[in-house]
């Protein structure tokens, strides 16, 4: 049995990081849906009413299993997080109200509009809903990140005891709910659930353009991959530069507002200038890894690249190490590679993107067989970055839930006893891995159906499903 | 910094802000029982019905509406964290794992139907035909279980006025779903519905009795609640609405016989708002007022939900109307 603190922690990061993956593919795709059923509407072309459907059913499925999983993050902060809701309530669980009610509310009903009522509505309301789905998205993102901010970088507040218990009170709306964090956070997420649908998109197309061109096997729909393949490669251009810079504006706020997490980032434990950025760096032994205090490390570093990048350009900045911080540390392995791994993607999205560009720009891209390979073997990766990264922003707040004023082992359920918290980590567990398999299995299907035929474009809709079926079998 | 300490000085406007809160939760806890109630009811008839057509028909009928329909359960969990985090903290791990069998309960239903419709052979369909029944039978139960347990300040898992509650929400799941049902299918199938819904109907009617007198019976608490003109009116307006659905159901009035289910699912969830109030959560005792978050928080989602409320409406009443009628063929994606 484990004890109710650390079952509560391992369920949370658990049932969050398959929920992620959700809101990723729900927040990506968006603007290629609003993108495709405009040029639908516009043109009237086959190839974007395939487009349209095409990713509509994965968003739909994604969709689904999102909203399921998300539900239950919510309550957990009331079943296994109850001393942290009660003394965080009253400025923290005003945005997640608003995001039920301003974003969730018009991406669901609208969803049911954009999945189901091409024949219903007319075009322009059809468009409209199409807007709506994907702002909707959007919306849940800033709500969700203006609460999560707030944990990071806690303002706007005083600490008042109440009924015996702390209690936190807003005092200024701006402060806490605007805090800079927020800002670098949505931008930061939103452009890499664009990048990480973008990697998916070109990964997927090149698998088929990859067998018609170079393998010179029959493949259904060639030139509807072809298309996909110019769009996400168009999309993916844009974001992985901008990712990588805001990327690095970012982690400079988090030097200057959260020293503890960008010390365990860069696994900074003495207090130093002129600090090197570790490309590689091994602790000396086995225990050293898990061992917050360890000091001796092997590693790579550029000299004074990590003061450097701190300080926005100079290399004799000052870090503050991990031991001027009393009390527990965060686990600084799995902060210090996690953050590595997403640096590492983010420039190899770069140069994927560039790298296809010039192929593109030279007419060369339906022929450049390594470069489908590599992005067939990216597909999955830019989900897996935006993974990594959270894991770097909650793991590297740890042991603070609210960043220096309330720890993670202070917030958990009172009542919660070890016996109830392991039954529901391993039923969620189960569950949840379940669910992420069900789902790669489904748009797989989806995937292996390929987009509608232009001649049953419009007969399948007649005949085939009053259903909403997908009609694949 | 004039603004914020208007609005920290006191209630928007003099307005009662903490109990308009109250009523608020309730009346989103009933939209939700009301809307996804009769998906829940769609899933209980759907163990009813063999044959594969109808069974699309089914689906078909909820497709665009449960998901939006079910953010009204996360709308009633925001509130509640939101305007009484004591409470919601309190109350769901006081009751922590029949929170995590509800939410299971909706992971199943809301998974079901997509799935059913990604493969058509028998076994695949078989399976997430019955997870699609079992989610849709056993949320309700389980929320009619935890709302007793709420009510009656209870700390066990399984009670028995919590079994008779969950059991007379399933009867009106079922209730709601004809309702709905009848709204969105022709021919035979919209007459079999009929008897559907007038044993469904009974069915309600003799469970919420019994539920009601089993609290009578088991939380003298209550009792002088239970015989306060407000409780007595919901009971005889439930009396009344029955016979509006019934007679509706019988003389094929299907708005009627929908607004009629309606009513039925507002009068059930007011009569325990009624029993609670002035206490939000009776097991630790808090009150309205002790458990509303500080005046400018207050004001603030004050504002917020004025303003969106509306706008929430207006995105039903578009989803409703481009859905209204009975399922036609054409609707896919």
């Amino acid at each position: 049995m484990v004890d109710p603190v650390t079952a509560s922690r391992l369920q949370f990061a658990l049932t969050t990081i398959v929920h992620i993956v959700f809101p990723v593919v729900s927040m990506g795709l968006a603007p290629f849906l609003v993108y495709f059923t405009w040029k639908d509407i516009r043109t009237g072309k086959p190839i974007y009413e395939q487009l349209r459907r095409f990713w509509t059913r994965i968003f739909a499925v994604s969709f689904v299993v999102g909203t399921v999983t998300g539900i239950v993050l919510e309550f957990e902060f009331g079943t296994n997080f109850a001393a942290f809701a009660t003394t965080a309530g009253p400025l923290f669980g005003g945005p997640l109200a608003v995001e039920g009610m301003m974003a969730f509310m018009l991406e669901a009903t609208f969803l049911g509009v954009f999945v189901y009522g091409r024949e219903r509505v007319g075009d322009a309301l059809y468009m409209v809903s199409a807007v709506a789905v994907g702002l909707g998205t959007w919306l849940s993102a800033v709500w969700i990140l203006i609460a999560n901010s707030w944990m990071q970088t806690p303002r706007g507040f005083e600490m008042v005891v109440e009924n015996g218990h702390r209690v936190v009170h807003l005092t200024d709306p701006v402060a806490a709910y605007l805090n800079p964090r927020f800002f670098w956070m949505f931008v930061h997420m939103q452009n890499a659930a664009v990048e990480s649908v973008a990697l998916a998109i070109c990964g997927l197309s090149a698998y088929f353009v990859f067998r018609h061109h170079v393998w010179d096997r029959p493949v259904e729909h060639a030139e509807f991959w072809e298309t996909t393949l110019k769009i996400g490669l168009v999309a993916l251009l844009i974001t992985a530069p901008l990712q990588v810079i805001h990327g690095d504006m970012y982690a400079r706020h988090v030097y200057e507002t959260q020293p503890q997490k960008f010390a365990a980032m860069e696994a900074v434990w003495e207090t130093d200038s002129y600090v090197p950025e570790y490309i590689v760096a091994v602790p000396t032994s086995v225990e050293n890894l898990v061992d917050p205090r360890a000091k001796e490390i092997f590693g790579i570093g550029i000299p004074g690249g990590a003061s450097w990048l701190a300080s926005g350009g100079n290399p004799q900045a000052t870090i503050r190490g991990l031991e001027e911080f009393e009390g527990p540390q965060p686990p600084v392995a799995i902060v210090f590679w996690a953050f590595r791994m997403m640096v590492a993607l983010g420039f190899w999205f770069v140069l994927l993107a560039f790298w296809g560009g010039y192929r593109w720009y030279r007419g060369e891209l339906l022929e450049d067989d390594l470069l489908h390979k590599a992005l067939m073997a990216s597909a999955p990766l830019g989900v897996f970055a935006v993974e990594v990264g959270w894991i770097v922003t909650e793991v590297g707040r740890q042991p603070w839930i609210i960043q220096g004023v309330m720890k993670t082992s202070a917030g958990v359920s009172p009542g919660l006893t070890g016996a109830e918290a392991t039954a529901t980590l391993v039923g969620f567990a189960g569950l949840y891995l379940g669910l992420l398999a069900l789902y790669g299995y489904v748009v797989t299907r989806i995937v292996r159906a390929g987009p509608p035929d232009g001649a049953d474009l419009r007969a399948t809709d007649r005949t085939e499903s009053s259903t909403g079926a997908t009609a694949d079998d | 910094m004039t603004s914020v300490d208007a609005l920290s000085s006191g209630p928007l406007f003099g307005l009662p802000l903490p109990d308009l809160w109250f009523a608020l939760l309730f009346f989103i806890f009933g939209t939700f029982l009301f809307l996804d109630g009769f998906d829940f009811g769609v899933g209980a008839l759907f163990a009813t019905r063999e044959d594969e057509e109808i069974r699309e028909q089914f689906l078909a009928a909820i497709g665009p509406f449960w998901d939006g329909n079910e953010v009204w359960l996360v709308v009633f969990g925001g509130v509640m964290f939101a305007a009484f985090p004591a409470v919601y903290a309190n109350l769901f791990s006081r009751h922590y794992l029949l929170m995590f069998a509800i939410l299971g309960g909706l992971i199943l239903r809301g998974l079901a139907p997509e799935m059913y419709e990604q493969r058509h052979d028998e076994r695949w369909q078989r399976w997430w035909g019955r997870s699609f029944v079992a989610g849709s039978v056993a949320t309700p139960f389980l929320l009619g279980m935890f709302t007793a347990n709420w009510l009656l300040g209870a700390t066990a898992l399984v009670t028995p006025a919590g079994l008779l509650a969950g059991l007379t929400v399933v009867a009106l799941t079922v209730v709601d779903g004809v309702a709905f049902l009848r709204l969105k299918t022709r021919g035979d199938l919209r007459a079999d519905l009929r008897a559907d819904g007038h044993r469904a109907l009974v069915a309600y009617l003799v469970l919420v009795v019994v539920t009601l007198a089993a609290l009578y019976a088991l939380a003298p608490d209550l009792r002088a609640a239970m015989r306060s003109p407000a409780v007595l009116g919901l009971v005889a307006a439930t009396l009344l609405l029955a016979a509006g659905y019934a007679v509706a159901t019988h003389r094929d009035r299907y708005y009627a016989a929908f607004v009629a289910a309606a009513g039925l699912v507002f009068a059930l969830v007011a009569v325990i708002a009624v029993l609670l109030y002035p206490s939000v959560d009776p097991a630790t005792g808090l009150t309205v007022e002790a458990a509303i978050v500080p005046t400018l928080s207050l004001n603030l989602m004050s504002i917020g939900a004025a303003l969106l409320l509306p706008l929430v409406f207006a995105y039903f009443a578009v989803l409703y109307s481009a859905f209204s009628g009975p399922i036609e063929a054409g609707e896919s994606y």
